[in-house]
């Protein structure tokens, strides 16, 4: 960092017409963007609600009242409306369901994440060797991912789920698996804009490995808008998660998972609405969060998409 | 397939042409993939399929009699490799659940998929397109806004959870929509289903009750597929006519003193409609193979059930059967908003 | 702007017109009755297959096996399409008679060689339920010498060994004995199928209705039979629709869309009793829940750890409140209504007295342990219920959901800790239970035959003969009497926790009447009701 940075301000220094180093400048960019950001009304909200599922997941055994997983009396506990003692009533096990919705936070968080997590390095990785090599390689790669484009993805979920057995772990790895195509194309068709820019010959000259250049100066380049693809994804991510989880395929009994305690309450939902209600509200919030969030994002990063 | 695709939409009507014969062979090894996905996923599952034909009962030898019979037997490739033989003579063997061929059941189930994403596609475009529109024209104000934020719940709110709330206060509570299930049983004998599709048989038939019975039991499920494709094809709308509205020949047209309603409604409509085939086929055939949820939520006996039932019963035989059917209605609407652009675009037309 | 307004106008006025409320109170029509039931467990139509309880039901309405009983009172039993059977001396062989004058939906007569037919018919195809003849040394190869016709309307059965009569008979009133329409069925043979691919889609009886229409995951439809023997049917037509949720099915019985809803949950029980319309009614079935404990596992094998599991169940609760209407407590391994049947209910939750046996077993602190849990709304709530029990004495045990195919197919394999399961008799005699809960002659791994014993790796060759003695012992009070001895044995040292009796509850609309609930699925009929 620059000696003189330390004088100025921090908003001055990031906002300087001549950058001193490469990371002032993006910086300086990232700053600008956040700055636009906030003047989007609906993508604060969207990144509010996103904080506190993040906030609520972190400290979801201070909030929640009681136990998420054990229950109270069978017998006089049982289904009860919502109170002042239990914010959103009770399910058929006498358990708070304010408390599950709560540590179910911590659920979908971690579906969010570890799907980001497995989708996006393969969709990159898959896209980007495709661009980078072309030829047979790319024509290998892309119909593989056409195959898995073609499929309905819930459907091919619920195959993977069918096949690895029900449960959180296999619902993530399932939605990953089908996520990452459209990741893969865009990776790759951003590969193919710059895998013949001067600076990768210039690396490829000085004797480089294919790998080294695919890892070190490929896949940066595209990392930026593979993100925000993902984070536009997220909302779907939950959904398809919820869906399996409805379909008894996600998260098993008794994990507090949204989708999954939907299943459990429909039976209930004539007499006692809130047992299947309540989840419903914070899937819906939560995904309306990733919706704003995203869509806010696009309508900075990519102003012709939005306006 | 999509880039193949995307690729074609700018070449000339021969090209194209040209071009199918080499998106044949690329559907085909598509088709030929998800066999082998459906296959091999299949085979992995944990389940004893023998045990979905005999039972937990049976004795021993009943069960072996069953693990020969469905050529369990057999290496993986052999069972691959009859079943596709066999496939492509349009036979999908045989449901070990309901006992028939699998074209069949796929036969019945297939047209209430069908019914329904045909209603609901109605209803998103019908209503997505204008409100688009009006939102693209007040781009900023309060309407834009509205739409904006109705879209966005449309994307966010679960299928199922709002399934289920709406039966609960539109047929438990209020009673003003037929429950779940495609009709009453009272009526179901009262026609023939020739075509399977429940609303073109009874009208044709005259069955006018069964007909007013089917429309109440389609009301529900239809809207709230429609709703999700109209907040969709809302947003897109609006975004193509954004561009179209920026374009000179609005200005010029403005300036000439055209009528603004003419303009929108007109010449950037127009425009506007060549992108918005490609989303409203695409919009279809992610209602076709995705009402999974809808399904179960409205007990329709459709694709999607027979699919997910098949699935959890190891049923190997009726998932790729339905899988195939569905990647190849997909694959097929592809082909056709990808043709559909090149006849209706003026530009592929004028270069043609 | 004017036009879009009223382009939105227009459209909404289309939907509010196709959403005008057109559903009037609906009424089922008055000669058909309208039964919504989750029929997915249908695979056949076929007697000679059929095992699960829709179709069970189903046959029982449209077939006629040679012997019935008295759904009240099951000893009282007696001849159907058989006149009357006499017993050789030496025990070994049933000369039946064939009740004289009665026909098939078709028009045929019955005949002996009907019956002969049957059974040999189901013997040789050798589905699923034909263990239940088999049992008494049958087999393709023998069976064309041992059940014989010895004139028009007679013929003998012969067995291996003198089975009690009682057990022989009950078995008869299994679906796998019910009388097929040999002349039909055999215009229907193909490849030597014996009518197999015709007759699992297709119908060949002589009950009170005809099964018009089977639609896999849809509906069942049945038809008045004309030419059947008995009282004739008050209803024309009798449907099944397949409705999978209690909920939807309650629905829509208070709509009156239907007439019964077959699947009533412990809620929909409390809700529909305060229904004017409607009126639920319930009746004893043989289904039994119980834990089946591993003795592959170590901690499971030690006998102080089986018998504490045993008192880690709160029992009444689970009664009163999850599964309220729907099952009963019960102990022993046969259910209430069958022969020698132990009524005793030794154990209930008693943690302290648990925590004793662990200590014993060298477990203080506990253990953790699996439990592999069909995801239905009921298994997977008494699973729940059951581990917060368990928890109090330290036992941690983690829930493994899977659907039924699943959890089957482990636990036929041994591969899990502890299963939770119900299991339904074949027929009405004590040796159905006997035969999987105390029986298991081969232990290895590779053993013919899978019974429950077996599944739970539990080697009793001494049990095993005292329920082999069992079913050779005429005296029906004596063999009462030794099913008793064995029950108190077993309900003592097995790795057996068995916990309820199910009882089947339905919901009917008020007018509709004569719906009997008998103790098995085919004795559940609808010959008599009335709307």
């Amino acid at each position: 960092m620059s000696i003189g940075a330390s004088r100025q301000s921090l908003g001055e220094w990031l906002q300087s017409e001549q950058p001193a180093s490469r990371r002032q400048a993006r910086l300086g960019q990232a700053w600008r963007t956040w700055r636009l950001f906030t003047g989007n009304r609906l993508g604060m909200i969207g990144l509010a609600i996103v904080l506190l599922l993040v906030l609520v997941a972190i400290f979801a055994d201070v909030i929640a009242p009681y136990d998420p997983l054990l229950g109270g009396d069978l017998r006089t506990m049982r289904l009860l409306p919502p109170s002042m003692d239990h914010l959103m009533g009770t399910d058929d096990l006498a358990r708070d369901i304010f408390s599950r919705v709560v540590h179910g936070a911590r659920l979908t968080l971690m579906v969010v994440a570890l799907v980001a997590i497995i989708a996006t390095p393969i969709g990159l990785l898959v896209g980007t060797v495709s661009g980078y090599f072309g030829g047979w390689v790319d024509t290998v790669l892309m119909r593989v991912t056409d195959i898995f484009l073609a499929f309905p993805r819930l459907i091919l979920a619920l195959a993977f789920v069918a096949a690895l057995g029900p449960g959180i772990e296999n619902a993530i790895i399932a939605i990953a698996i089908t996520s990452w195509p459209p990741y893969a194309r865009l990776a790759r068709a951003e590969t193919l804009t710059i895998r013949n820019a001067e600076h990768i010959d210039a690396i490829r000259l000085q004797g480089a490995s294919s790998g080294r250049i695919i890892w070190g100066h490929v896949v940066p380049l595209c990392l930026s808008s593979v993100i925000i693809r993902v984070t536009l994804d997220m909302a779907g991510i939950i959904l398809t998660a919820a869906g399996l989880g409805f379909l008894g395929l996600g998260a098993q009994p008794p994990q507090p998972e949204w989708g999954a305690m939907i299943a459990g309450g429909r039976r209930f939902i004539i007499d006692y609405w809130w047992v299947a209600t309540m989840p419903g509200i914070a899937i819906f919030t939560v995904s309306l969060g990733f919706n704003l969030l995203g869509d806010g994002l696009r309508d900075v990063l990519d102003p012709k998409a939005g306006k | 397939m999509a880039t193949a695709l995307a690729e074609g939409r700018s070449r000339a009507l021969p090209a194209f042409l040209g071009k199918t014969v080499r998106l044949l062979a690329t559907i085909a090894v598509t088709i030929l993939g998800l066999l082998v996905v459906t296959f091999l996923i299949g085979r992995v599952v944990p389940v004893d399929p023998v045990l979905a034909v005999v039972g937990d009962r049976a004795s021993q030898s009943t069960y072996d009699k069953a693990f020969v019979e469905l050529g369990l037997d057999r290496p993986l490739y052999v069972q691959f490799g009859l079943y596709v033989e066999k496939a492509v003579t349009g036979d999908f063997g045989q449901s070990m659940l309901t006992k028939k061929p699998i074209i069949d059941d796929i036969a019945r189930a297939f047209p209430a998929t069908l019914e329904l994403a045909t209603v609901a596609i109605l209803i998103g475009t019908l209503f997505g397109i204008p409100v688009g529109v009006w939102a693209a024209v007040r781009q900023g104000k309060l309407v834009d806004q509205v739409v904006r934020i109705v879209g966005l719940m449309g994307y966010s709110a679960p299928i199922f959870w709002l399934g289920l709330l709406g039966l609960l206060v539109f047929y438990a509570k209020w009673g003003i929509v037929a429950g779940p299930g495609r009709i009453d049983i009272s009526y179901e004998y009262a026609f023939t289903p020739t075509t399977g599709l429940f609303l073109l048989d009874t009208a044709m038939q005259g069955q006018w009750g069964a007909f007013r019975n089917v429309v109440s039991h389609i009301a529900l499920p239809a809207s709230l597929l429609g709703y999700f494709s109209m907040a969709y094809i809302a947003r897109m709308t609006r975004s193509f006519m954004l561009n179209e509205l920026a374009q000179e020949y609005v200005v010029t047209a403005r300036v000439k003193g055209v009528a603004e309603w003419r303009i929108i409604w007109v010449h950037a409509l127009r425009n506007a409609a060549v992108p918005l085939v490609t989303v409203v086929t695409l919009s279809y055939a992610s209602l076709l193979e995705g009402s999974v949820l809808t399904e179960t939520v409205f007990a329709w006996p459709g694709l999607g059930q027979y699919l997910t039932n098949s699935l959890q019963n190891a049923d190997m035989n009726a998932v790729l059967g339905g899988t195939l059917l569905i990647g190849i209605i997909f694959v097929g609407l592809n082909l056709l908003s990808d043709f559909l652009y090149t006849v209706l675009d003026p530009r592929v037309r004028r270069r043609a | 702007m004017k036009h879009v307004k009223k382009f939105v106008a227009v459209a909404l006025m289309c939907t509010a017109a196709a959403l005008a409320p057109v559903t009037a109170k609906a009424e089922t029509p008055a000669d058909t009755l309208i039964q919504a039931w989750s029929i997915d467990d249908v695979i056949s139509l076929d007697p000679a297959e059929v095992f699960e309880f829709t179709a069970s039901e189903v046959l029982g309405n449209a077939y006629q096996g040679l012997i019935g009983y008295n759904v009240k009172d099951v000893s009282e039993i007696f001849g159907v399409i058989a006149e009357k059977w006499e017993v050789s001396a030496d025990g070994k062989t049933f000369t039946f008679t064939i009740r004289p004058g009665m026909k098939f939906a078709s028009g045929n007569p019955i005949t002996a060689e009907d019956a002969v037919y049957s059974l040999q018919r189901a013997i040789k195809l050798d589905k699923s339920p034909a263990f239940i003849l088999t049992q008494f040394g049958f087999s393709a190869d023998n069976v064309d010498a041992m059940i014989r016709k010895t004139g028009d309307m007679t013929f003998e059965f012969e067995m291996d060994k003198p089975y009690a009569p009682t057990l022989v008979l009950y078995c008869l009133t299994a679906t796998v004995g019910f009388i097929v329409d040999s002349e039909l069925v055999k215009s229907h043979e193909a490849d030597g199928d014996f009518g197999y691919n015709w007759l699992k889609t297709n119908y060949a009886g002589s009950g009170a209705f005809t099964i018009r229409d089977w639609r896999a995951n849809e509906a069942i439809v049945l038809e008045r039979n004309d030419n059947y023997s008995g009282e004739a049917p008050p209803m024309a037509r009798a449907i099944y629709r397949h409705i999978p949720e209690t909920a939807t099915q309650r629905l829509l019985l208070e709509q009156g869309d239907i007439d019964i809803a077959r699947n009533v949950g412990a809620e929909e029980i409390t809700a529909l009793s305060d229904n004017p319309d409607i009126v639920v009614e319930s009746g004893v079935k043989g289904s039994i829940y119980y834990l089946g404990l591993n003795q592959k596992n170590e901690n499971l094998a030690k006998p102080q750890v089986r018998q504490a599991m045993k008192y880690l169940v709160d029992y009444a609760t689970i009664a009163d409140t999850i599964m309220k209407g729907k099952v009963i407590p019960h102990q022993a391994f046969l259910p209430l209504g069958f022969l020698g049947a132990l009524e005793d209910t030794p154990f209930s939750l008693n943690v302290e007295k648990a925590k004793e046996l662990l200590a014993e077993a060298g477990l203080p602190d506990g253990f953790t342990v699996t439990m592999d849990t069909r995801n239905t709304p009921e298994i997977t709530a008494m699973g729940q219920a059951i581990q917060q029990t368990m928890a109090m004495a330290g036992i941690k045990m983690e829930l493994i959901p899977g659907d039924g195919q699943q959890t089957l197919t482990k636990y036929r394999a041994r591969n899990h800790d502890i299963y939770i399961g119900r299991w339904g008799p074949d027929y009405q005699d004590p040796h159905t239970n006997a035969d999987t809960f105390a029986r298991n002659p081969d232990n290895s791994d590779d053993a013919a035959s899978k019974p429950l014993a077996w599944r739970n790796a539990w080697d009793i060759p001494e049990m095993t003969l005292k329920a082999d003695a069992a079913i050779l012992e005429a005296d029906a009070a004596k063999r009462a009497q030794m099913y008793i001895d064995l029950q108190t044995e077993h309900q003592q040292t097995s790795p057996f926790v068995i916990m309820f009796q199910e009882i089947e509850v339905l919901a009917r609309r008020k007018n509709v009447e004569g719906f009997v609930v008998g103790p098995s699925f085919n004795d559940n009929s609808f010959k008599a009701v009335t709307k």
